[in-house]
């Protein structure tokens, strides 16, 4: 692989309580290359979102990222002050959130919003940035993109809406987007139109994406590589496909058997029993290994790292070409 | 069909008055305006069998919900449960027991002050089901089991428990009057997809086991097609298409339901390039006239324009309900996809 775009190591976020300190992510790693589509997946509370935050430095107080390093070309930027962390937000990171009316500021016109980012992050006058900014709108698929330029927030739907944030999080040009759940909120039909405008736009500029989501299938059509995530760690990391198709580790194995198929009907569903252990109780070894069909003594004592499984990458002790070991079979 | 239905629609509406407050109407000289959630809606479900409502946002399938069980009372039309009008039926305790409702959000449908064992326990004190407190505490704990809680569960709080398991406390709540017609509104949408199998298998075993009857709305086809026998596609307060679950899943008829298909990521088609359906749905306050489909159908004519379709036999697959003129005139290449 070329030299990653994005590089996280090793990322621990923390938030300090009353009742001792909470491990949101607990040693966090993962890379994405120029131009490529990473996608995150995982159950609610896993962790998705907060990696996406710790990345573009937009953690909720009293969270904080507590180990690990976030390097952006090369660049640490876990650790820039406040007032550098806004030039590289916007700049190089561009960020889509779930709901388009609460990232947009009611209260200017969406031409406003796209002029002024641009001219914060990029050298240009203010009749090019208007020009840029219609030709953004054009390109996001807003018909009559010269007039609507002047038109609030509000003025527009809600898939409308999102292509305006899909114009604003890219009009800056930034090497990295980081789009969390950005379909969640839309229906059916609209969400399917959103993220192909996201992945030509993408794949136009060279773009990289992080995409953060909890719908396999938008991931299985648009990723390159999936992370899924459990508890707060990586479970597993590899190709699209692989991961869909051939998952290693067993959560994400049970995982993606879970989803009611379109194509035909099952008697009965493979279901994952029990729910994600709360960060305040996370087991120790794998947190996983309460509900794993295959765990054995190791699991319960020792956390595995990502090790090298079949196509992929897993954290997975049934991996260890040190010490292998037989699937059981249930 | 011989049996009577549990439940049944007839021409079913339900309309909401969305005017603006009249001072301000008669200051910018502007006429009432109707929100027409439901708008003419049959169907029937017959005992032990599930019928499913799908649509997207805004269609109103959850209206529908709340008409089946007289939360709403229609503006026009009727509800009939098991052949006597809602409304009647509703009257006498003996019947409103037979149908209860699970919500979309378990976290605002269980009151937080309330420990379980009250909120399960709430419909059969109501309804005097059981007896003394000893007969209550059994019927309770079973329940929970029923379930896949423990009858120790009882105890607690609703914030002790995950998304999942306050599911199952909803539905345990529901079944605690030993109804035989459940309404689910979107009873998974809130959850994660292992929770969620869990939580549909959970329907299925009860639907087996007490030979429930189900009308389930949700916006998600593939679960949709997991636990029906019929199923019924909504678009801006109408039924577009009915039709068996295996027969709406293999030939879809209605445009609207074959785009709506297509538009569904699926983990099978991993890459694939689709060719979404443009346009968002229309205001339902001011609906397309004819078809309302019709501005975003690629077999619109002249006709689809003017005229309303009605829900009528599909041509080829006559369990088939579908309301477009296309597919009646034969306009929508069903032919020649069955061919190929």
């Amino acid at each position: 692989m070329a030299a990653p775009l994005l590089e996280v190591r090793d990322l621990v976020v923390e938030f300090p309580g009353r009742r001792g300190t909470l491990r949101a992510l607990d040693k966090v790693s993962f890379e994405i290359a120029p131009g490529e589509v990473l996608g995150v997946v995982g159950e609610s509370g896993a962790g998705k979102s907060m990696t996406g935050a710790a990345i573009i430095g937009l953690l909720e107080p009293p969270g904080r990222i507590a180990g690990g390093s976030i390097a952006l070309n090369g660049q640490r930027i876990d650790n820039l002050p406040a007032r550098e962390m806004r030039r590289v937000r916007g700049k190089r990171i561009g960020a889509i959130f779930q709901d388009p009316l609460t990232t947009l500021n009611p209260l200017y016109t969406v031409g406003d919003q796209l002029t002024e980012t641009m001219r914060t992050h990029l050298d240009i006058d203010a009749a090019e940035a208007r020009r840029r900014a219609v030709g953004w709108l054009e390109a996001v698929g807003i018909p009559a993109a010269a007039e609507r330029i002047a038109a609030y927030p509000h003025q527009f739907s809600g898939g409308m809406r999102q292509r305006v944030v899909i114009a604003l999080a890219l009009c800056a040009e930034p090497e990295l987007v980081v789009a969390d759940e950005p379909t969640t909120a839309l229906d059916v039909s609209v969400q399917a139109q959103v993220i192909a405008l996201l992945r030509r736009l993408t794949r136009e500029k060279g773009t990289s994406v992080m995409l953060i989501t909890h719908d396999m299938g938008v991931i299985a059509e648009t990723a390159d590589r999936v992370a899924v995530m459990y508890a707060g760690r990586v479970a597993e990391i590899g190709p699209v496909k692989s991961v869909v198709k051939a998952a290693a580790h067993p959560y994400s194995a049970g995982l993606m058997a879970s989803i009611p198929p379109l194509s035909h009907r099952v008697d009965q569903l493979p279901q994952i029993d029990g729910a994600m252990p709360r960060l305040t109780s996370i087991p120790q070894g794998c947190a996983y290994n309460p509900r794993c069909p295959h765990v054995f003594d190791r699991c319960k004592v020792e956390r595995p790292e990502l090790l090298p499984a079949v196509e992929t990458r897993a954290a997975c002790w049934l991996f260890d070409s040190a010490a292998p070991r037989e699937r059981t079979h249930v | 069909m011989s049996e009577t239905p549990i439940f049944e629609a007839r021409d079913l509406s339900r309309h909401f008055d969305v005017s603006r407050p009249a001072l301000q109407r008669l200051i910018s000289r502007e006429p009432r305006r109707t929100l027409r959630a439901v708008d003419g809606v049959s169907f029937a479900i017959p005992p032990g069998t599930t019928f499913s409502l799908v649509g997207e946002s805004g269609c109103g399938k959850s209206t529908v919900a709340r008409l089946a069980v007289g939360l709403y009372t229609p503006s026009g039309g009727q509800a009939l449960f098991e052949g006597q009008d809602l409304a009647e039926a509703r009257r006498s305790v003996a019947q409103r027991r037979r149908m209860q409702m699970i919500f979309q959000d378990p976290y605002a449908s269980l009151n937080p002050r309330w420990r379980v064992s009250d909120i399960v326990g709430e419909p059969i004190r109501a309804f005097g089901i059981a007896q003394g407190g000893a007969a209550l505490r059994e019927k309770v704990g079973g329940l929970l089991r029923q379930v896949g809680l423990s009858p120790a569960d009882g105890n607690r709080f609703p914030h002790e428990f995950s998304g999942g398991q306050r599911q199952r406390i909803s539905i345990a709540r529901a079944l605690s009057s030993n109804p035989e017609f459940l309404v689910c509104d979107e009873p998974t949408s809130a959850l994660d997809v292992s929770v969620q199998a869990q939580i549909l298998n959970l329907m299925k075993g009860l639907q087996r086991e007490l030979g429930l009857t189900y009308l389930f709305i949700s916006h998600n086809l593939a679960v949709v097609r997991q636990v029906s026998d019929r199923v019924g596609v909504m678009y801006l307060g109408r039924i577009v298409e009915s039709a068996p679950a295996e027969t709406l899943f293999t030939a879809p008829r209605h445009p609207y339901t074959r785009a709506l298909m297509e538009a569904i990521p699926d983990l099978e088609m991993a890459g694939r390039e689709r060719q979404p359906v443009g346009g968002e749905v229309p205001s339902p306050i001011s609906p397309p006239s004819g078809c309302t489909f019709n501005p975003r159908c690629p077999l619109a004519n002249d006709r689809c324009r003017a005229e309303r379709p009605a829900l009528i036999a599909a041509r080829g697959t006559p369990e088939t309900l579908v309301a477009c003129h296309a597919v009646e005139e034969g306009r929508d290449g069903f032919e020649a996809r069955e061919a190929a």
